[in-house]
């Protein structure tokens, strides 16, 4: 029954055998030559002379091996390193522990929110004998991470507080938080990032100079709030009128109904959606690269583009990142889906 | 209630005005101590830098304003072509994503996870690294087709040119007549419409599963075949509800194309980046750019309307 379903689906008809014997052909031909370069032929120490002697009939993992450290750090201070790969490791355990169901219910969120702002401290230090490292040094995997989480930790609240206020009865609000977030919508990431870097600094007054760092996660999280409380604004629309009259039928006030009843439903519905925008918060923190910061992606270049002996094997770096990328997205989209069966 | 909510509204305003001409103040003090002048003047002025490529001739010489409309034609050469091949890609593969043939199907699941989980950024890069790195170089370019030639600078293609249709021919260190595509347009020709595939193949197929199992059951009962069933009945209707989603993706291509500041390819914000960085007029260059992009969503939006409407014609309310 089950090799016969199989038969009619891949020899059924023309079309159907003709596509299967394609694939199939494709197959034989890429796969071989594929686990010869990635695997059989692939030299894994980092030894740049035998690389080279390989000629690019092997994959180089040695270059993941040889930049590692810099790749995922950054420039980092080498003998403070344990302080970026502890703050990597409480945002990326949260991500672990809410995709594998070590935690539940209210405990969830919060989780989710709070290692970014602890893992903040700990990156800058000047406190506890913590020596202070200037946020230019910051870079690599700890970074991609911080960006992200404390991106949707700052967008979060100013989202829920823009899609009510874009239910007010006051029309000059409305006006002008429709208008800001149809800007924030309608331009690229990157010239969000061009203002936090060119504009921004025009604003503070005299002597007061805000860190790169700090201006883009201002443009990252006014950037990503709009596009969350456009998700929150929709859960708002589709919410029941009548559990808001039952609420009040019971005394429940305007605020205490939101706060208790509308509030907690609206976001556990809508959960899914943001953490699909975490998802595409997550790739999006690449492009800080384009005003210097380093996170993963600025950090693969400024390894190897000053680097002529390992620059031709930027390919096997590229796919270490990019497993790191895709890792990263799976654990976010579990939780997206989790969120969704809650 | 009239008047609190007035009163309100004139405390909103007055703090606003107050934060604008705090910021107009500060911008203005900043701006005099580094000695940057303001206004759009500079527009008309002579720009002070090349561009990579461009489609419009454009020397350092010509005016600011020049290379500005230089850039978003870049932008638009870029983002056109790539949309269409989003949408060819996005269909074909949507199908191979709703195919019986498990094989078809495997083969377009894994396309869409592996372009989706990585970051539209690393694509591009890793095309261009492809393109500049590792292809021979001009002298030993590979012949693609009769006339087509693929190497470190670009691809070769037979066009128009002074003397009629030209065909490429090697010749000495390089390659002669015909039309050439650098690897920085084409870099982020495949890396942009492969990535907006990916998304336009999800949305297609979510659109179709998203039907009412009974549309395809009544079709069978009725008896159309399972191809006609397809194509009759669901694809119209999963086409309708598909249409916006597909229509902010494309949206979001030509938002994406601004990535080309990656790699070198003079788009519109990669030239307003320039033009910031020789004149220091960062608030007009960027004035310039918000409301381009503003311009082309409102534009877009306005198409999407349209073709919408078209789409519901003749349909029962």
């Amino acid at each position: 029954m089950r090799l016969a379903h199989l038969r009619r689906t891949l020899f059924g008809d023309a079309l159907n055998t003709a596509l299967s014997l394609l694939v199939l052909a494709a197959a034989v031909l890429a796969l071989p030559p594929l686990l010869d370069w990635a695997v059989l032929k692939a030299r894994f120490a980092p030894d740049v002379a035998a690389c080279e002697a390989l000629d690019h009939a092997g994959a180089c993992w040695g270059v993941v091996a040889e930049k590692a450290r810099f790749i995922l750090l950054g420039r980092y201070p080498a003998d403070e390193a344990w302080r970026p790969m502890l703050a990597a490791g409480l945002i990326a355990g949260s991500w672990l522990a809410a995709a594998h169901g070590g935690l539940r219910g209210r405990a969830l969120p919060l989780a989710l929110l709070l290692p970014p702002l602890l893992a903040l401290p700990l990156l800058a230090g000047g406190f506890a004998g913590l020596g202070s490292v200037p946020t230019e040094l910051w870079g690599g995997l700890p970074l991609t991470l911080l960006l992200t989480g404390a991106g949707m930790a700052g967008a979060l609240p100013i989202g829920i507080a823009v899609a009510y206020g874009r239910r007010s009865s006051l029309p000059l609000l409305r006006g002008l938080l429709t208008a800001y977030v149809e800007l924030a919508r309608g331009i690229p990431l990157v010239a969000a990032l061009f203002i936090a870097s060119f504009l921004l600094p025009l604003f503070f007054p005299q002597g007061v100079a805000v860190d790169m760092l700090w201006r883009v996660l201002i443009a990252i999280v006014l950037f990503a709030a709009a596009y969350l409380s456009e998700i929150v604004r929709g859960g708002l629309q589709a919410f029941p009128a009548g559990q808001v009259n039952a609420a009040s039928a019971l005394g429940f006030s305007p605020w205490q109904t939101q706060r208790w009843i509308v509030l907690p439903q609206v976001l556990r519905n809508v959960a899914p959606s943001l953490a699909n925008s975490a998802i595409a918060l997550f790739k999006d923190t690449s492009l800080v690269t384009i005003v210097s910061l380093y996170e993963l992606t600025g950090a693969l270049g400024l390894a190897l583009s000053g680097d002529a002996q390992w620059r031709p094997f930027y390919l096997e770096a590229w796919l270490f990142i990019a497993a790191i990328y895709w890792l990263g997205c799976a654990l976010l989209a579990r939780i997206s889906r989790r969120f969704g069966q809650a | 209630m009239a008047r609190r909510s007035l009163a309100w509204q004139a405390l909103i305003l007055a703090s606003l005005a107050l934060l604008g001409c705090l910021l107009v103040d500060t911008t203005a003090s900043r701006l005099q101590e580094r000695g940057i002048r303001s206004g759009f003047d500079f527009l008309l002025e002579p720009a002070g830098f090349a561009l990579g490529e461009s489609l419009l001739p454009f020397e350092a010489s010509d005016s600011t304003l020049r290379a500005f409309a230089a850039g978003l034609l870049n932008t638009l050469r870029v983002a056109l072509p790539g949309a269409v091949l989003a949408v060819l890609i996005g269909v074909i593969v949507g199908f191979g994503r709703l195919a019986d043939n498990p094989l078809v199907r495997g083969l377009a699941t894994a396309f869409v996870n592996g372009v989706r989980n990585v970051p539209l950024l690393l694509h591009l890069l890793a095309w261009y690294f492809i393109l500049t790195d590792l292809l021979p170089a001009a002298d030993a370019a590979l012949p693609l087709a009769p006339g087509v030639f693929l190497s470190k600078s670009g691809l070769a293609l037979p066009w128009w040119g002074e003397a009629g249709w030209e065909v490429p021919v090697p010749a000495g260190f390089g390659i002669d007549g015909g039309a050439r595509l650098t690897p920085e347009y084409l870099a982020m020709l495949i890396g942009l419409s492969l990535y907006a595939a990916a998304y336009i193949a999800e949305t297609l197929r979510g659109a179709v599963q998203a039907l009412p199992p009974g549309q395809r059951l009544s079709a069978l009962a009725l008896g159309m075949t399972p191809r006609q069933a397809f194509t009759l009945v669901l694809l119209p209707q999963a086409w309708r509800a598909a249409l916006p989603p597909v229509t902010s993706q494309l949206l979001n291509l030509f938002k994406n194309a601004s990535l080309a500041v990656a790699i070198g390819y003079p788009d519109l914000v990669s030239v307003a980046g320039t033009s910031l960085n020789q004149t220091g007029r960062a608030i007009e260059c960027l004035a310039v750019v918000i409301a381009v992009y503003l311009l082309l969503s409102l534009l877009a939006a306005a198409l999407s309307h349209g073709l919408e409407r078209r789409s519901l014609r003749g349909m029962p309310a």
